[in-house]
């Protein structure tokens, strides 16, 4: 954004046509002539950055061994990476491999009775939590996959599984606090977005359609044909009915597009079709099931497709299929890859060429995404540094660039960290799930928790998340300042740190609090180098992928 | 907070029966006047119920489709049932505490109100409602931005301010509008150490003008503006009591900038939950505990503030309404027009504004939806030119009224 003092100005020229534009995070990668290329190690930079949650301490110099393509034809087959080290931090994280029912008995409802009691004063709140302590409580679930997230980007050696799970994920957003989901979002991550995160789309379209954190999160598992009585339980002898919800965000968001080209009475019929795809004993199994009672069993009609009457399940299945085969959701799940690879304005001559990889392969995610890392946009001196990272990414990418580890219990606190940045995990009430453009992440109050977060890892202020400073300015110049920051930011920043960045920390060299002497007098003081740390892990380059 | 009861004892002398009323309902509003006035815009995301919380009563079409969910008519001394507003609308009971606000002309509500767009879209029809061009999506900076670009420019960080985790898209747009979810914690916490603040500083004053670097400078303008204000010291006044929900926070921290002078002129706050496609509950249950911290939220604020809300106006909105007919989880789906209130110093208030279009089926927009018969641009048009002294071409671009003015501020 414009300084104050040139606002007024700017103002009365730019207002009409929106000043943003000439504010946005970058130039889009949007060049009639061909752009100059990213080459040798600013390209392993690059990818790294693009890739992972960010390079740490020799990460550059292991992949300019491997050689570039080789290390991305690794990380696009994941299942080919040993990652036994990071599944051992997740042990102790019981949650992560507990099946649904074994979850909804583990973690029991508030007794309605304590409630009440608390509520009248009956009960103190300390015998409340005695008798209904917080490990008990289902919020301990999403708690331990938080940490578990945190966990994975931070050590995981199948670096860009992660970050597909993380795109897929907020793709098919559910909101962990929405009733019974609580108690379905790891299962749900767990059995339907990570299997196939590196598979092909449709499975990805089937998995999350069928699961139970899906169907309650968009209400799918309540929607029946309009005459339908309900048989039992609460409300029994009631009339249900459609519910669109499931069946809107389905195209708009999931597959078509909101410009795909469907209308309302499109989601109508997608919803009938969908009805009687619902939960098996929502509060104690929490399965996938149909049930032909809700179904209605009438002919439909998707996007001009007739799907005949009597289809029975398959109805949803066949929806699925047509959404799936649809040029619109080629283009916008083109569109989706390209914005997280390499632009939030990502260039149009790409997303076609990914849309057509999607047609050829059916939806085959490596493939789209070899697409990208093959295409000159993704290695385009435009593209370098062009996205900002997410609160999230940033978080990881701060512990990575320390050369830092993190347990469980540390995972529990960098997640904390990412919603204080503005990005609780797994806590997006909507079904679009985060953005991924920089202009929602950047706004003063979150600029500040990033430089607060970096300021209290570099000074070792989160328990169980150690990083290892010392190691980065080892072998510098005891005695000199400066060498020890050229360290820093060849660690960090790649030394890619602009020249203002550069003049401004060297001048922080200069004020006494950074420069005072280590008391053998061998160079600056460790708690100096760590703010010095803070300072780059804060700066504007740092914020950028 | 005052009850119902209260309220319907104290029958017309609400206004002297309530002791806390504020004087500023008492005054003269110079509209016109631009310096110190503040919007606050809040919004219902997620497609507020307009139907639940300015019930229809009067409407022979409300209660046969809405079986379950629909309000109870407005019943003499009874606290749980829907307040009357003016014998045809009544206001959810969850909404009590601003009833008092209602009888003293404080507050005004627009009903069958929204976008000349159909879409059923949440996140299409909130960009649209933000930028203020319904339909065009290329629109890069928000109508409430540019309500403040136009105004004339002044040394202060604090003209535009939300309170949430990101800045949203109503604000987005080159005004230098700050975004934080909390006063308290809004500054660089290095305990004793001064260094860090001034070289964090340092390193976003130089370099190139992106959007980093741009908020960056902002940020750190405002941190010392904040801190040498005091604002996120100054207490709640006149015994207000927020609840203690995101948009109770909010405006408690919007109340703190308007009595901390340090220039605001545009606040924005957001709170969730109003998509209720399941169970969404008549006088009680889900909505009704939405409605609960809406209406108290507003209320304290309104209290908190005290004369300042003379210049104060505080409009709510959401991107669309529900539908008409209950579906079958006991809830409402996507639909079309919903309901907005505007609250404060000038408005014109105790009244149900707009065109009332029907509940009969052959009244309905396509069959199912409440019909628009307000377009939002010109309640929001009509509440920046009168309050902020803006024109409002440049706010709407395209848009020409069709209908006399409101009216709904002085």
């Amino acid at each position: 954004m414009i300084s104050q003092v040139v606002a007024g100005a700017a103002l009365a020229l730019g207002l009409l046509n929106g000043c943003s534009a000439s504010t946005s995070p970058a130039a889009p990668a949007v060049a009639l002539a061909p752009a100059p290329r990213v080459t040798g190690d600013r390209q392993i930079v690059h990818v790294l950055n693009r890739l992972t949650y960010g390079p740490r301490p020799g990460d550059l110099e292991r992949v300019r061994t491997m050689g570039v393509s080789a290390w991305i034809d690794r990380q696009l087959r994941p299942q080919t990476i040993d990652d036994s080290a990071t599944e051992r931090a997740l042990a102790e994280l019981t949650t992560l491999r507990m099946p649904i029912a074994e979850a909804l008995r583990e973690f029991p409802r508030p007794d309605p009775k304590l409630q009440a009691q608390v509520a009248s004063g009956e009960m103190s709140r300390q015998e409340m939590l005695e008798r209904y302590p917080l490990e008990k409580r289902p919020a301990r679930i999403a708690t331990e996959l938080q940490a578990a997230k945190a966990v994975r980007a931070v050590t995981s050696e199948r670096q860009l599984e992660e970050i597909m799970v993380d795109l897929w994920f907020n793709h098919f957003n559910v909101f962990a606090g929405k009733g019974d989901v609580r108690w379905y979002v790891s299962a749900y991550e767990r059995e339907a977005i990570r299997p196939y995160a590196m598979g092909r789309f449709p499975d990805l379209v089937r998995a999350t359609a069928h699961h139970p954190a899906m169907l309650f999160y968009l209400d799918n598992w309540l929607s029946a044909r309009p005459d339908f009585i309900v048989p039992a339980g609460p409300n029994r002898g009631r009339r249900a009915g459609l519910n669109e919800n499931y069946a809107r965000e389905l195209m708009e968001l999931h597959t078509l597009g909101v410009d795909g080209g469907y209308t309302q009475r499109d989601v109508t019929e997608v919803a009938r079709a969908f009805t009687g795809w619902t939960i098996d004993r929502p509060q104690t199994d929490g399965r996938f099931v149909f049930r032909p009672g809700m179904h209605d069993t009438g002919e439909k009609i998707v996007l001009g497709r007739r799907i005949p009457a009597g289809g029975g399940r398959d109805d949803g299945e066949r929806v699925i299929e047509i959404l799936t085969h649809h040029p619109a959701t080629a283009r916008f799940i083109a569109t989706k890859l390209a914005r997280r690879f390499v632009a939030d304005t990502p260039p149009p001559a790409l997303v076609t060429k990914v849309a057509d990889t999607y047609t050829s392969t059916d939806g085959d995610i490596p493939a789209m995404l070899r697409t990208i890392f093959e295409s000159p946009e993704f290695y385009s001196a435009d593209a370098y540094g062009a996205k900002i990272k997410k609160p999230f990414e940033f978080v990881a990418s701060a512990v990575r660039a320390l050369g830092g580890t993190t347990d469980a219990q540390g995972g529990m606190a960098l997640a904390r960290a990412s919603a204080e940045i503005g990005e609780p995990l797994y806590q997006a009430q909507p079904p679009t799930g985060y953005a991924d453009r920089g202009e929602v992440w950047v706004n003063a109050g979150a600029l500040l928790a990033r430089m607060n977060f970096a300021l209290g890892l570099a000074s070792g202020r989160y328990p169980h998340v150690s990083v290892e400073i010392p190691a980065l300015v080892a072998g510098a110049e005891p005695s000199a300042p400066a060498a020890v920051l050229n360290r820093l930011l060849t660690a960090i920043v790649a030394d890619q740190a602009g020249p203002e960045t550069r003049a401004v920390l060297a001048a922080q060299l200069g004020e006494p609090q950074i420069t005072r002497m280590s008391p053998d007098d061998r160079g600056p003081a460790n708690t100096d180098v760590a703010k010095l740390a803070a300072l780059v892990i804060g700066s504007p380059e740092f914020q950028r992928r | 907070m005052i009850t119902r009861r209260t309220f319907v004892k104290a029958g017309g002398c609400a206004l002297v029966a309530y002791a806390g009323a504020p004087r500023f309902l008492f005054r003269t509003a110079h509209a016109a006047e631009a310096s110190g006035k503040v919007l606050v815009a809040v919004f219902q995301r997620g497609a507020v119920d307009g139907l639940s919380m300015v019930t229809p009563h009067g409407d022979p079409g409300y209660a046969g489709v809405r079986p379950t969910i629909g309000l109870q008519p407005p019943g003499r001394g009874e606290s749980e049932r829907a307040v009357d507003l003016d014998g045809f609308f009544a206001l959810h009971p969850a909404l009590a505490p601003l009833v008092p606000l209602w009888s003293n002309r404080a507050l005004a509500v627009v009903h069958a109100c929204g976008s000349p767009d159909t879409t059923r879209s949440h996140f299409d029809a909130q960009d649209y409602m933000e930028t203020g061009t319904p339909g065009e999506k290329a629109t890069a900076d928000g109508w409430l931005a540019r309500a403040v670009g136009t105004r004339p420019a002044k040394s202060t960080p604090f003209r535009a301010v939300a309170i949430g985790p990101a800045l949203p898209r109503a604000l987005r747009g080159g005004i230098g509008a700050i975004s934080m979810q909390s006063l308290e914690r809004f500054d660089v916490r290095a305990g004793a150490d001064s260094t860090a603040r001034a070289g964090f500083e340092s390193l976003y004053e130089q370099g190139v003008r992106d959007l980093l670097h741009g908020t960056g400078r902002e940020t750190f303008d405002a941190v010392k503006m904040l801190r040498s204000a005091g604002a996120a010291r100054i207490a709640p006044a006149n015994g207000a009591e927020y609840p203690r929900v995101p948009l109770g926070e909010a405006l408690r921290q919007i109340a703190q900038l308007v009595k901390a002078d340090v220039g605001l002129e545009v606040a924005f706050a957001d709170m969730q939950g109003w998509d209720t496609h399941v169970g969404q509950g008549a006088e009680r249950g889900q909505l009704a505990l939405r409605f609960r911290d809406f209406g108290a939220a507003l209320a304290a604020f309104a209290q908190d503030l005290g004369d300042k809300m003379s210049d104060v106006v505080v409009l709510t909105m959401s991107e669309f309404g529900r539908t008409v007919a209950e579906n079958g989880n006991r809830g409402t789906d996507h639909g079309h027009a919903t309901a907005m209130l505007v609250l404060g110093g000038g408005v014109r208030g105790g009244r149900v504004y707009g065109q009332w279009p029907g509940l009969a089926h052959h009244q309905l927009f396509e069959g199912r939806d409440l019909a628009v018969t307000t377009d939002f641009r010109a309640l929001f048009a009509e509440v920046a030119t009168r309050h902020l002294g803006v024109p409002a071409a440049p706010l709407f671009p395209g848009f020409r009224p069709t209908q006399p003015p409101l009216n709904i501020l002085a």
